[in-house]
């Protein structure tokens, strides 16, 4: 196995590292700059099966630094789950990759990780809401998982491994909130491969069974600063999320349509309560009379009703470009998708 | 006061004593920052009367949420 000869001189993975990789499964949620870097990194490095969950398509704007997608991509605005899927198969063609375009709520999450037992969960998130998800679903199913994050120049990592670290939630004392993002403040690449070295490394080493660095490591990129903080103290006795009498508070969703803005996108997305294949032939049929242009693939449709644009996923999601007003979203959910 | 903050030496206005303070300085919201000084780490519920000194190191990390 020539292929991954370099990867098995070094000392601490040697052959034998090598078989314990291609045995473990990860599951990677998001498809962004994290998530198409850390599965490129892990696909490379022989892992047997990746997962890689994401709501999002591709757009001109993230070829700076989603490294896994093409101009193509962009123009067919393929979902980011399969444009992914497809270029990770390219790459190393002995990797089971599982594609899942859909939005990593409590629900999906929780069937994923009780179905398919990951050896470790990677966070390519954006946002804290569905980390405190992945933390619960981590603690509840005992599956380590990764935090990295990165906005500006500036990113952190922090492995949590339950029953021996501090969890997110022993961190967090609550989610931050108007927290400056990818959109507001910008991103340089380079800190996103500055994050996912980190994470990578941890995943690599969680498959070798090696020794996890317990450390929460933080790091400018442009300013030249990094350090390593030791977090052990913060573990708390009455954590709701990894204490003894832990709650899960992040996995008790009200059943119900919920509509999210998108921070900095002029986007709100609408995640409707019923699950499943969402029919679309009268949608169809209704903006055809109406002269209204459709463009479709077989994972979407968009269309454009005077500034909004409405991308329809078959899973049922919705995205309404062109507001972050909830109530103008849910008038136009409803009237043309309701 | 001079501190040593995240690496770089900080000249730190006079009213500023304790960790509380000095996270409104930098505008850092106190239930998501994380403050060591001089390598040991601050519990949360006390940042309001631990108080800092000349010539401390202080790191500070602040939860992002980008990716």
């Amino acid at each position: 196995m020539d292929r991954y000869s370099r990867q098995q001189l070094f000392a601490p993975i040697g052959e034998r590292g090598q078989q314990h990789i291609r045995e473990k499964h990860v599951l990677v949620i998001g498809a962004g700059a994290l998530g198409a870097a850390n599965a490129e990194t892990l696909v490379r490095a022989g892992i047997g099966k990746i997962t890689i969950i994401d709501r999002d398509y591709v757009e001109w704007s993230n070829l700076q630094r989603q490294q896994l997608y093409t101009e193509e991509d962009a123009t067919n605005r393929l979902p980011k789950a399969i444009a992914a899927a497809m270029r990770l198969r390219a790459i190393n063609g002995d990797v089971v990759v599982e594609p899942i375009v859909a939005d990593a709520d409590a629900c999906l999450l929780e069937q994923v990780v009780a179905r398919e037992r990951p050896h470790v969960i990677i966070d390519s998130t954006d946002n804290f809401d569905v980390r405190m998800i992945i933390n619960d679903v981590s603690q509840k199913y005992d599956v380590p998982w990764i935090y990295g994050a990165c906005v500006g120049s500036y990113g952190l990592s922090y492995v949590i491994v339950p029953n021996e670290t501090p969890c997110l939630r022993c961190l967090l004392e609550e989610v931050p909130l108007g927290n400056a993002t990818c959109d507001t403040v910008g991103i340089i690449s380079p800190v996103v491969h500055m994050v996912v070295a980190h994470q990578t490394a941890e995943a690599l080493k969680i498959c070798v069974h090696a020794q996890v660095n317990r450390k929460l490591v933080s790091f400018d990129i442009w300013h030249g600063q990094y350090r390593m903080i030791d977090v052990h103290k913060l573990k708390k006795d009455d954590c709701p999320s990894c204490s003894e009498r832990r709650t899960y508070p992040a996995l008790q969703y009200e059943n119900e349509t919920k509509f999210a803005v998108l921070c900095g996108r002029e986007t709100v997305q609408i995640r409707p309560a019923h699950r499943g294949e969402r029919e679309w032939t009268t949608l169809l049929s209704f903006l055809t009379k109406r002269g209204i242009q459709v463009e479709q693939n077989d994972y979407l449709l968009s269309f454009t009703v005077d500034s909004h644009r409405f991308v329809v996923f078959s899973d049922g999601r919705v995205l309404i470009h062109g507001t972050n007003d909830v109530q103008e979203a849910k008038r136009l959910y409803y009237q043309y998708l309701g | 006061m001079r501190c040593i903050i995240n690496g770089e030496m900080i000249d730190l206005p006079a009213h500023i004593r304790t960790v509380a303070q000095l996270l409104q300085h930098f505008r850092i919201h106190e239930k998501i920052a994380i403050v060591e000084i001089n390598a040991n780490i601050i519990m949360k519920e006390t940042y309001e009367h631990t108080a800092i000194a000349d010539g401390d190191r202080i790191e500070i990390v602040h939860f992002v949420g980008g990716g």
